[in-house]
């Protein structure tokens, strides 16, 4: 097959032009998502917003859940594939593998989400993104997610045979780049977690049409939780790569240590869908030991890989400073960072909430114990929007910031609002999750329309702290979605009136990666001296807020009725 | 190298680590066992663990068994829809059953007495959230759990169903009594 490949003059990146235009259909059909479940949150703020109560209950639980399946799996895996597509062919400079199948796995991703999407509008699929049976939604619910997961399925393996294809053509020497490797133990996951989805919403499609009578609660939940929270892992490998890629290009930072930094992937890989298990904690039926395990021996290990990407990224972007001459005191290298750079004011703002406000709570629910005073509250929306929007939502909008002039060829309109989205965004995020969370803590339930039981004889008054913090929940939503609205004005906007910008050359044959001379330090496995003393100091900051907070919740929980 | 070029030296898992990462790593490391420590020295001394007894069941097996509860200790009714209080001996077995879209049947306990606990659900899966204690504990069709419990507040306590079962989840609220 013919193609040919373009060198971009900005970034010296080189796009094979099949795969750059899988990337830039996947990447655009994401944003889509993202809107129309940008549009949603509106309806589930304003509802959740004490005062304004705005939807009617059946309308909210739909709007819920179509928010919930738009933003959690179409925007993010849509976005992941294009992802896996750079990682792989632009990184690897090396052509696509079979672009035909590629298409087609984009046309079973649009398809099932489609047809998702519309068995939810029409009414009788309100049964939130977790659908637990025996609670059954329409036959086209489940057909419209398993569709999509079988080409999100065969978009991995489209992945992995450009891997064989560069390794075949030998675009590169040694072994794959960091952020290549990141990306494939998020496509690993990837197939774990969507095997795991076809395993359990297959049964439960034929449930609906009647072809097979049940589907046990317990193991659909047990099972079901191996997808939802495995495609919750899938993002947070991807997100991680793409914080080291913006740590390169916007920094020129290489990797403290490739091995820690690998060998914390690769932790992923082993131990992140064990911790789906913490889903379960407030369960009946599973063991004790079942439960301790999966959530402490093996989750920890996939926590401690997290706490090692955490430090590694800001300290080999304080490494690169100190490098440029940034050296006085802790934290020169911070303050004269690029913060104007949405790229990377959006990257550092996703690494610190994804650790203090995600990181932290999520091993707290996380604890056996703990969870029984956050199961099912507002507390997990609060912890799960500062992993999944504070993490990888905001860091998927500062790639694209990235991608605009590169990918796209268009020069970015707008650039002092693209400036300031991140933080508009993300701190509104912030807000928004950690009033969530104190509402959790206090009791507030998640997923209802009507906290006020209005009419109800045996009503519960919930405390007047809830209602004020449900309250700053939908300003602070408002100001968030407000913030995902500048990113969509500057992005579609940048795509449809840009100026377009140079192509740059275009080769048909691909240009290797040529290899890099090994530097002194790397060819000893000695230790290097104490590089980045700033991120160690926000490393303590985290740890000392981690350990305060987990045990402040094991006193609340000795308060608590005797449970045996 | 940079992370989006292949790293210089062939085996990147004979790269130094610098004296910062290896630091890091091992609290980290002692941090989480610490933490493995704590849910593993809770079941020990603590008082607050989940159970884990539990036992399959069946809607019409679970019904009779509360509806003899119910039959033998009920006190009083309340609401309009006459929902039995009852108010069974310490010690003694207490079912809770939750359908859709009500708690029944209301009980009434003593402070710092201990019982055990029964629930299951009728239909879907459904929430039993505890308020203003706030303890959460997940009901599963066809599943009786069997916890027990030490009520150690006097006063009213709601059950709010905070697991979504369908379109009048947000009325589904009930109550028992510790006195």
């Amino acid at each position: 097959m013919t193609t040919t490949y373009r060198t971009c003059p900005r970034s010296g990146l080189q796009f094979e032009s099949q795969a750059e235009k899988l990337m830039i259909v996947n990447a655009v059909t994401a944003v889509v998502f993202l809107l129309i479940g940008g549009i949603l949150a509106i309806g589930v703020v304003l509802t959740r917003w004490p005062a304004i109560h705005w939807l009617e209950a059946d309308t909210f639980y739909q709007v819920l859940t179509a928010h919930g399946i738009d933003m959690l799996i179409f925007w993010i895996i849509f976005f992941e594939i294009a992802i896996l597509y750079f990682c792989a062919s632009t990184l690897l400079r090396c052509r696509i593998a079979t672009p035909n199948v590629a298409w087609a796995a984009f046309a079973l991703m649009l398809i099932g989400a489609v047809m998702n999407n519309v068995a939810v509008y029409q009414g009788g699929s309100s049964v939130m993104m977790t659908s637990y049976v025996p609670m059954m939604a329409a036959p086209s619910f489940y057909a419209g997610l398993i569709l999509f997961a079988v080409g999100a399925l065969i978009a991995c393996f489209v992945f992995f045979g450009t891997l064989v294809i560069a390794k075949r053509d030998k675009t590169y020497q040694g072994s794959v780049p960091l952020v290549t490797f990141g990306a494939i133990t998020a496509a690993i996951i990837a197939v774990f977690t969507i095997t795991s989805g076809a395993i359990i919403l297959i049964p439960t499609f034929l449930l609906s049409i009647g072809w097979i009578s049940a589907v046990d609660p317990l193991v659909y939940r047990t099972i079901w939780w191996a997808f939802g929270h495995s495609s919750q892992q899938i993002n947070v490998a991807a997100h991680i790569s793409v914080w080291y890629l913006v740590a390169a290009v916007a920094f020129g930072a290489k990797p403290m240590s490739e091995r820690v930094s690998r060998t914390a992937f690769l932790l992923y890989i082993l131990f992140l869908q064990l911790a789906s298990a913490h889903h379960l904690l407030a369960d009946p039926g599973l063991s004790t030991a079942w439960k301790v395990v999966n959530t402490s021996y093996f989750m920890y290990f996939a926590v401690l890989a997290s706490m090692i990407h955490g430090l590694t990224i800001p300290g080999a972007m304080e490494v690169a400073q100190r490098q440029k001459g940034f050296t006085k005191g802790l934290f020169e290298w911070l303050r004269k960072a690029p913060w104007s750079n949405p790229t990377f004011s959006g990257v550092f703002i996703s690494i610190i909430g994804f650790g203090f406000l995600g990181g932290i709570s999520g091993v707290m629910m996380g604890t056996e114990q703990l969870n029984m005073i956050i199961h099912n509250t507002i507390y997990v929306p609060g912890h799960f929007h500062a992993t999944v929007v504070v993490g990888t939502t905001l860091t998927f909008m500062a790639l694209t910031y990235y991608l605009i002039p590169v990918l796209f060829r268009r020069e970015m309109i707008l650039p002092k609002l693209a400036m300031w989205q991140p933080y508009l965004f993300g701190f509104s995020m912030y807000f928004f999750c950690l009033v969530m969370m104190g509402a959790g803590t206090l009791g507030v339930s998640r997923r209802h329309w009507d906290m006020a039981f209005n009419g109800h004889a045996l009503a519960y008054e919930w405390p007047g702290a809830a209602y004020l913090l449900m309250a700053l929940v939908g300003i602070a939503g408002i100001a968030a979605i407000a913030g995902g609205g500048i990113y969509i004005l500057v992005t579609v906007g940048s795509l449809l009136l840009g100026k377009p910008l140079d192509r740059g050359v275009t080769n048909s044959t691909f240009t290797p990666i040529p290899r890099t001379a090994p530097s002194l330090a790397v060819q000893t496995t000695g230790s290097m001296g104490f590089a980045a003393p700033g991120t160690f100091m926000l490393a303590m900051v985290f740890l000392l807020a981690f350990i305060l907070y987990y045990f402040i919740n094991w006193k609340y929980l000795s308060t608590l009725w005797g449970l045996s | 190298m940079s992370a989006i070029l292949p790293p210089a030296e062939r085996l990147w898992y004979r790269h130094p680590i610098d004296r910062v990462e290896g630091t890091w790593i091992a609290i980290a490391l002692i941090w989480c066992l610490v933490m493995f420590g704590m849910m593993v020295g809770w079941h020990v001394w603590g008082k607050q663990n989940l159970s884990t007894e539990t036992y399959r069941t069946t809607p019409e097996k679970f019904t009779a068994k509360a509806q003899a509860m119910v039959d033998k200790y009920t006190v009083r009714t309340e609401t309009a829809d006459k929902i039995p209080v009852v108010a069974p001996p310490p010690g003694s077995d207490v079912y809770v059953v939750a359908s859709l879209w009500k708690f029944w049947p209301i009980l009434e306990l003593e402070k710092g007495k201990t019982y055990k606990l029964h629930l299951t659900s009728m239909d879907y899966n459904h929430g039993f959230s505890l308020q203003p204690q706030n303890i959460n504990i997940q009901v599963v069709p066809g599943f009786e759990h069997v916890i027990t419990i030490t009520p150690n507040q006097a006063g009213p306590v709601s059950i709010v169903c905070n697991e979504y079962c369908g379109i009048n989840h947000h009325t589904m609220v009930g109550r028992l009594y510790v006195k």
